[in-house]
């Protein structure tokens, strides 16, 4: 992006002609945060103009979404529904993080388990592991622990296998480095290989998160309603559409806020060569 | 300039002392790949011993064997009159891509080998910071390795190696990445250093110059297999000025008679194929 | 890996799997796991029902359909976003909004504009699959050497030859990656889609089969849906990779 520079010109005349004026109006519309805060204004806009129509009774425009919106703010009920979504989606993805982080390990330290595991890993990313959400409820009822599995499955593949990813393309250099020094298997473990791994370990964490939101997002679609899901249908059900579209607009929000603070996170601390290209 | 004879017959030793590293009939094989075949050689002890040759010739696995990082198929290697068995205290390594940790500061990368022997902290910080200096990096120990150049780099490698106070220090062509003027500094700067350092060194690299300028002992390998080729000791004296070394008549005949052994060994490998 | 020098294909490994399903299964261990042999016969009773041909028909058709939609407009976008800074700088912000957030939230509000049809499915399908497959893209364009666009304009190669000889073949590589994953999305997105309007496709013969609890005809239609999923991205894979060895000399 480049601004005119009028340094070379002479003195400017208070009477700018034209050409001049649509050039640097040009040049500031240009500047990519006036472009894209004009996108988002025009998005909005076709949203409201849409509602209007309207294109269906079902579609609310965007003033009426954001007052339902600011109204479930206010009574709570918006920040109740994720503190119930947020619980099982806090717990699924931990424990993938701790298991998936072990698991890696484990088959990027021993040929034999990688072989063993490795295929289980690569055929659940690929396959629409929703599918096995409703069977859930048969093991697990409609609990917490429900769930939690539903999260869990979502999320294990990418966390796993990027953990795994992470650790066996740790520099064969730098473990040489270690055994030349004598370090135990402890130490290569925690002071090459994980910190070696971590921008891989923890892009699958960023990864694996969207994901289990999708999955407790779906686990209150399909199983219990509770949480953010709770909202959706219960509105759906009492045909209140602005609350409906509040609510999925609050779900995708939260989960790019999220995403990008953990992006953010992920290249400030950790160096581009360790950062994954998904 | 006296050369050897040809490393048919036992070496005699130099000094009176026991050697400090000393290799037996040692072999190895890469699956059906013989690298190396029959190395019998001494290593002085508080001498700089280079392994020189053509790239192929064994040289790396020869060093790696000595400090324990691969096993010799056949032979015996022996470090302190006793049989190698990995990697050991009294030998430190200084890699050749500098496998320096990429999120560790320089203090931290130097203390590293002290580290993993549970040296505390502060102990550790203050022998890093002592060769920091002697390595002539000094400001730098808050800097990352990607903030350095590739020199730099190096002597931190070098440092870290110094830091756990090895007798025996084992370098791996540590100034090919490096460029060629700092590749002289370099080969000052150990000269400096070993100078009031009674380390022995085993020094890898294919360059002659490098190999004559810095050794006492320069051990010549040919490849296809490995095999021990020459013994050449370049009678230089080291005490005048650095400078002038590379003009004396000792080491300009050294240089010489190690490329034509070179030279008639690769017109050979030539001719053969 | 190797046993007594014999190298072990990694296939190898799932058919211990399979055996352990199938001793798991024959253990009554759980109700929910029959043994692997039960699922083999059923997969006959689910392939040749009028019921899963129909449903078969439905998803394949919404996916073709969808899939063929965000082939199209995200390829498109992607180049745009590869060539043209100020595209790149809007959409971009949108895509990455969209490519990681869970779209499976949307659903529900397609459902009540759209309905339950076929329309709702196809949007579901091209909602999943088309962010990854414009990022993809975008960044395979970019990553056309700039010396090869270069040496192109020098030779006086037109627009359109600029496009079709030589950045659509420098880009390739990672537009197969794209469309790979993209696949992946999609068929995640086919099977959400129709789990939760329940009353079509794969989807409505997964509600059936779990909610009569008839588990072996459950699973192996869990086998041909994944089969089919993996499958299809390992083609591309393979193709990718091919796409790749030519790619690698850049």
């Amino acid at each position: 992006m480049t601004d005119h520079t009028t340094t070379a010109r002479a003195p400017v005349r208070p009477d700018l002609a034209p050409a001049e004026l649509i050039a640097s109006a040009l040049g500031f519309l240009r500047r990519v945060w006036v472009m894209r805060t004009l996108s988002i204004l025009f998005v909005l806009g076709l949203w409201e103009w849409a509602g209007r129509i309207p294109v269906s009774p079902t579609f609310p425009t965007f003033t009426a979404t954001m007052g339902a919106l600011f109204g479930m703010m206010a009574d709570g009920s918006l920040f109740k529904a994720y503190g119930e979504t947020l619980k099982p989606m806090i717990v699924g993805v931990g424990l993938c993080g701790i298991f998936g982080v072990a698991l890696g390990l484990a088959m990027g330290l021993s040929r034999r388990f990688e072989w063993f595991t490795l295929p289980v890993w690569v055929i659940s990313q690929a396959a629409p592991m929703a599918a096995i959400i409703p069977l859930i409820t048969f093991v697990y009822g409609i609990g917490l622990g429900a769930k939690v599995v539903a999260v869990v499955i979502m999320a294990a593949p990418i966390v796993v296998l990027n953990a795994y990813t992470g650790i066996r393309n740790v520099n064969a250099s730098l473990l040489e480095m270690g055994a030349a020094f004598m370090a135990t298997r402890a130490q290569r473990i925690f002071k090459i290989i994980l910190p070696a791994a971590s921008g891989l370990i923890f892009a699958g964490f960023r990864l694996g998160l969207a994901q289990g939101l999708t999955g407790a997002v779906l686990a209150e679609l399909l199983i219990t309603p509770t949480g953010v899901g709770d909202l959706i249908t219960y509105s759906r059900s009492i045909a209140d559409y602005p609350a409906m579209f509040a609510s999925v607009f609050s779900i995708i929000v939260f989960a790019s806020v999220a995403v990008t603070l953990l992006q953010r996170l992920e290249t400030r601390v950790f160096r581009p060569d360790q950062r994954a290209t998904d | 300039m006296r050369v050897a004879a040809k490393a048919a017959e036992p070496i005699p030793l130099r000094t009176t002392a026991a050697p400090a590293v000393r290799l037996g009939g040692v072999g190895k094989m890469f699956g059906d790949f013989r690298a190396l075949d029959g190395i019998d050689l001494d290593f002085p002890r508080g001498e700089l011993t280079t392994l020189l040759g053509p790239s192929g010739c064994g040289k790396t696995t020869t060093l790696k064997i000595i400090a324990g990082l691969i096993e010799a198929t056949e032979g015996e290697v022996l470090v302190n009159g006793r049989p190698v068995a990995g990697p050991g205290p009294e030998r430190a390594f200084v890699f050749q891509d500098f496998a320096l940790l990429p999120w560790a500061n320089v203090l931290r990368n130097v203390a590293f080998g002290l580290e993993l022997r549970h040296v505390a902290k502060e102990e550790r910080e203050e022998i890093a910071r002592r060769n920091i200096a002697e390595v002539g990096l000094s400001g730098a120990e808050h800097k990352y390795p990607h903030e350095l150049s590739g020199g730099m780099r190096q002597r931190v490698g070098l440092a870290r190696a110094l830091a756990v106070d090895a007798e025996i220090l084992l370098m791996d062509e540590p100034f090919a990445s490096v460029d060629e003027q700092n590749r002289r500094k370099f080969q000052e700067d150990l000269l400096r250093l070993l100078a009031h350092e009674k380390k022995t060194v085993i020094f890898v690299t294919h360059s002659i110059e490098e190999a004559v300028y810095i050794s006492d002992q320069v051990a010549v390998l040919t490849r296809n297999p490995g095999r021990l080729s020459r013994i050449v000791r370049p009678e230089i004296d080291r005490s005048g000025h650095f400078d002038d070394l590379r003009r004396t008549p000792a080491y300009l005949d050294a240089v010489d008679e190690i490329w034509h052994e070179l030279k008639g060994y690769l017109e050979d490998e030539e001719r053969a194929s | 890996m190797t046993i007594y020098g014999y190298r072990l294909p990694p296939w190898l490994a799932l058919g211990i799997w399979a055996a352990l399903w199938e001793i798991v299964g024959q253990l009554d261990v759980i109700m929910l796991i029959p043994p692997l042999s039960a699922v083999f016969a059923a997969m006959g009773n689910v392939l040749l029902t009028h019921s899963f041909l129909e449903a078969i028909g439905i998803t394949l058709e919404a996916f073709g359909i969808g899939m063929a939609l965000s082939l199209f407009v995200g390829i498109t976008v992607g180049v745009a976003m590869g060539r043209i800074r100020a595209v790149d700088n809007v959409m971009g912000m949108w895509i990455n909004i969209f490519e990681s957030s869970p779209i499976t939230a949307v659903v529900p509000l397609l459902l009540a504009v759209l309905g339950f049809g076929m329309q709702t499915m196809v949007v579901t399908v091209f909602l999943f699959s088309v962010w990854v497959i414009a990022l993809d893209t975008q960044v395979g364009v970019k990553h056309a050497s700039a010396s090869l666009v270069e040496m192109a304009r020098s030779f006086g190669a037109s627009k359109r030859d600029l496009y079709a000889k030589v950045i659509f073949w420098a880009a390739l590589p990672e537009i197969l990656a794209g469309i790979r994953l993209g696949v992946i999305r999609g068929v995640r997105g086919v099977v959400i889609g129709q789990l939760l309007i329940a009353i079509v496709g794969v989807g409505f013969l997964f509600e059936t089969y779990s909610r009569k609890f008839i588990m072996p005809e459950f699973w192996a239609l869990v086998l041909i849906v994944f089969g089919f999923a993996y499958g299809l991205s390992e083609t591309i894979g393979m193709l990718e990779r091919r796409v790749a060895r030519y790619a690698s000399v850049r």
